[in-house]
């Protein structure tokens, strides 16, 4: 497929194939089209050519609850025009799973809960969302997230506002995600070297129509990543990790 | 969290609440009716002229005031998640400034209650079709380009009514003033409006959840499976036909579709499953008591509605405004 926005094409002739389990981390510039891709990819856009299959059937065969079911989606942005608690915020997530004149069952609760135990609210439920500092706000976008239970998670910039404890939190919640309960992992990330440790491959997004995907091994290297980046850096590997130096 | 139960409760003592405020309108008035002779001439009992009063004058009134009311606060509280704006009401999209405008031109064309109604509605359908249309010109359709165009449209309404108004004859002047401030006393015919009630509450609520993914943004509804386009589109549609089909049946009245969701949402949350038909019953309940003051206060001669709920409004959202730092974090944003 191929991704766009009026007549600036993002990515040409995109072939990409998720499977259950599978951790895949997008890499690109600021504007290079990160995000409009994983809205192409979460059903949200259409593509400019080509299509999105989530397990065999299109977007539009399945429809927007159906999908909402299997794949779910972390928005880059959140701003909260109401008051709410972090609670009821949250249980927003289980929307999907319930009939149209239903109401949050104890059940639903309980995943909740746990979601919020996960990312480290659990003593929050109570809170206005108001309140929240960004990160607290951006850990709560992504229980509510794990609330949806979700089979493909699409994450756009998963680790904004987060201090270092909890980007490797969530990205090892994510890891657990897809190793436990089979889910598949997309999500747009600034730093090649959380990429490195925690995903399989990995998709580089150059901003002018030209995308490369392959294992994460091979792709992060210091000739790709200063031409991703358009700037010269130093990429090695130390300890099994993986370490970035800005010339 | 919020349970059925809950809501259950909390609407079943609405509903009390309801039924009281139309009670208070049957006994309260210029002709003192005792109780007893409500409940006689509720129930059809001998044609006297108090049974009379309270059949065919104030029932009417309270049941219009009630839907009026009801409307109002239903528009009101749907406005505010469509525009994700706390301080939008149901006016705010200009259509009571067409109605308006409607309404006016009739009464100094001289067309009896019947033809203003029609021409309120008219006027209202006019204005929510340029808003739309303007609103939505280019296919896109963001919050702060529907609330420009509603609030332009309603500025323009505006000076076409104060132009009429200045031109009109004196003898028309009072009429008028009374409409744009809202009043029920010509309000002999209710059924058609508590028709539109129920019919805007029925459509509304099987889509309550989704409404509250909408307030919470589009992004969030659409990863969740709403369709918000539509959706959107639908309570744009569904809120304006509200406030027209209660400025048809009673002119502008203001405060109740502004304030009314507010105090429900302070009292009982912003889950729209319980705050739609909860701000259709307290806004139903504060409209029929406010009607009741307009005309007691200083019977025989009435006041229009509209002013009073004005007048109990505003301290009342003063007050909450100083009193709730919820509300004042939201306000500030």
């Amino acid at each position: 497929m191929s991704v766009g926005i009026g007549s600036r094409i993002f990515c040409r002739d995109l072939d990409l194939e998720l499977h259950a389990g599978e951790r895949l981390a997008i890499l690109g510039r600021n504007g290079a089209g990160k995000s409009t891709l994983l809205s192409v990819l979460a059903g949200l856009r259409a593509p400019q050519a080509g299509e999105v299959r989530l397990k065999g059937a299109a977007y539009a065969e399945l429809g927007p609850r159906q999908a909402a079911r299997v794949r779910g989606w972390l928005p880059q942005s959140r701003n909260d025009a109401f008051a709410s608690t972090v609670l009821e915020t949250a249980l927003v997530g289980r929307h999907p799973h319930l009939d149209r004149w239903g109401w949050e069952s104890a059940q639903d609760a309980k995943i909740v809960r746990q979601a919020l135990v996960a990312v480290g609210l659990a003593d929050f439920e109570q809170r206005d969302i108001q309140s929240l500092s960004g990160g607290e706000r951006q850990r709560l976008a992504i229980a509510t997230l794990l609330a949806q239970q979700p089979e493909l998670f699409l994450l756009d910039e998963p680790l904004a506002y987060l201090d270092l404890k909890y980007q490797i939190a969530m990205l090892a919640l994510f890891a657990d995600a897809a190793r436990e309960s089979g889910a598949a992992v997309a999500m747009v990330l600034h730093e090649p070297a959380l990429a490195w440790r925690f995903c399989d491959r990995v998709l580089l997004v150059f901003g002018d129509g030209r995308c490369e995907c392959g294992p994460t091994v091979e792709m992060l290297n210091t000739e790709r990543l200063s031409d991703l980046y358009d700037y010269p850096l130093r990429v090695f590997e130390h300890d099994g990790q993986l370490c970035l130096i800005p010339r | 969290m919020p349970t059925r139960h809950r809501a259950l409760i909390i609407l079943a003592l609405l509903i009390g609440v309801s039924l009281g405020s139309v009670f208070l309108a049957l006994v309260v008035g210029s002709i003192p009716v005792p109780v007893a002779e409500v409940f006689a001439a509720l129930l059809g009992g001998p044609d006297e002229m108090s049974a009379n009063v309270v059949t065919s004058l104030r029932l009417p009134r309270a049941l219009a005031g009630f839907a009026c009311g009801g409307l109002l606060a239903l528009s009101g509280a749907l406005l505010q998640v469509l525009l994700r704006n706390p301080l939008a009401d149901p006016y705010i999209l200009g259509i009571s400034g067409g109605a308006g405008v409607g309404a006016i031109l009739s009464i100094l064309f001289g067309l009896g209650v019947a033809g203003i109604s029609g021409a309120a509605f008219a006027g209202a359908l006019a204005a929510m079709l340029v808003v739309f249309g303007l609103a939505h010109g280019d296919g896109s359709w963001t919050q702060t380009r529907l609330l420009l165009t509603g609030v332009i449209v309603a500025a323009g309404c505006g000076a076409l009514v104060a132009l009429i108004l200045s031109i009109a004859p004196d003898h028309q002047l009072h009429g008028m003033l009374f409409w744009l401030m809202g009043d029920l006393s010509q309000a002999a015919n209710p059924g058609l409006t508590l028709c539109a009630l129920a019919v805007v509450l029925f459509v509304t609520l099987p889509f309550a959840r989704e409404l509250n993914l909408l307030a919470r943004g589009s992004d969030t509804a659409l990863a969740l499976g709403v369709r918000v386009g539509a959706l959107r589109r639908g309570v744009y549609l569904v809120a304006s036909l509200a406030t027209a089909a209660a400025v048809a049946q009673a002119g502008s009245i203001g405060f109740i579709g502004l304030i009314v969701p507010h105090l429900v949402r302070l009292a009982t949350g912003n889950d729209q499953r319980l705050l739609l038909p909860a701000s259709v019953l307290a806004g139903g309940s504060l409209l029929v008591v406010a009607d009741t003051l307009a005309r007691t206060l200083i019977a025989p001669q009435q006041l229009p509605v509209g002013v009073l709920t004005a007048l109990i409004g505003v301290p009342v959202f003063l007050f909450l405004l100083a009193r709730d730092s919820r509300l004042n974090t939201r306000l500030n944003r």
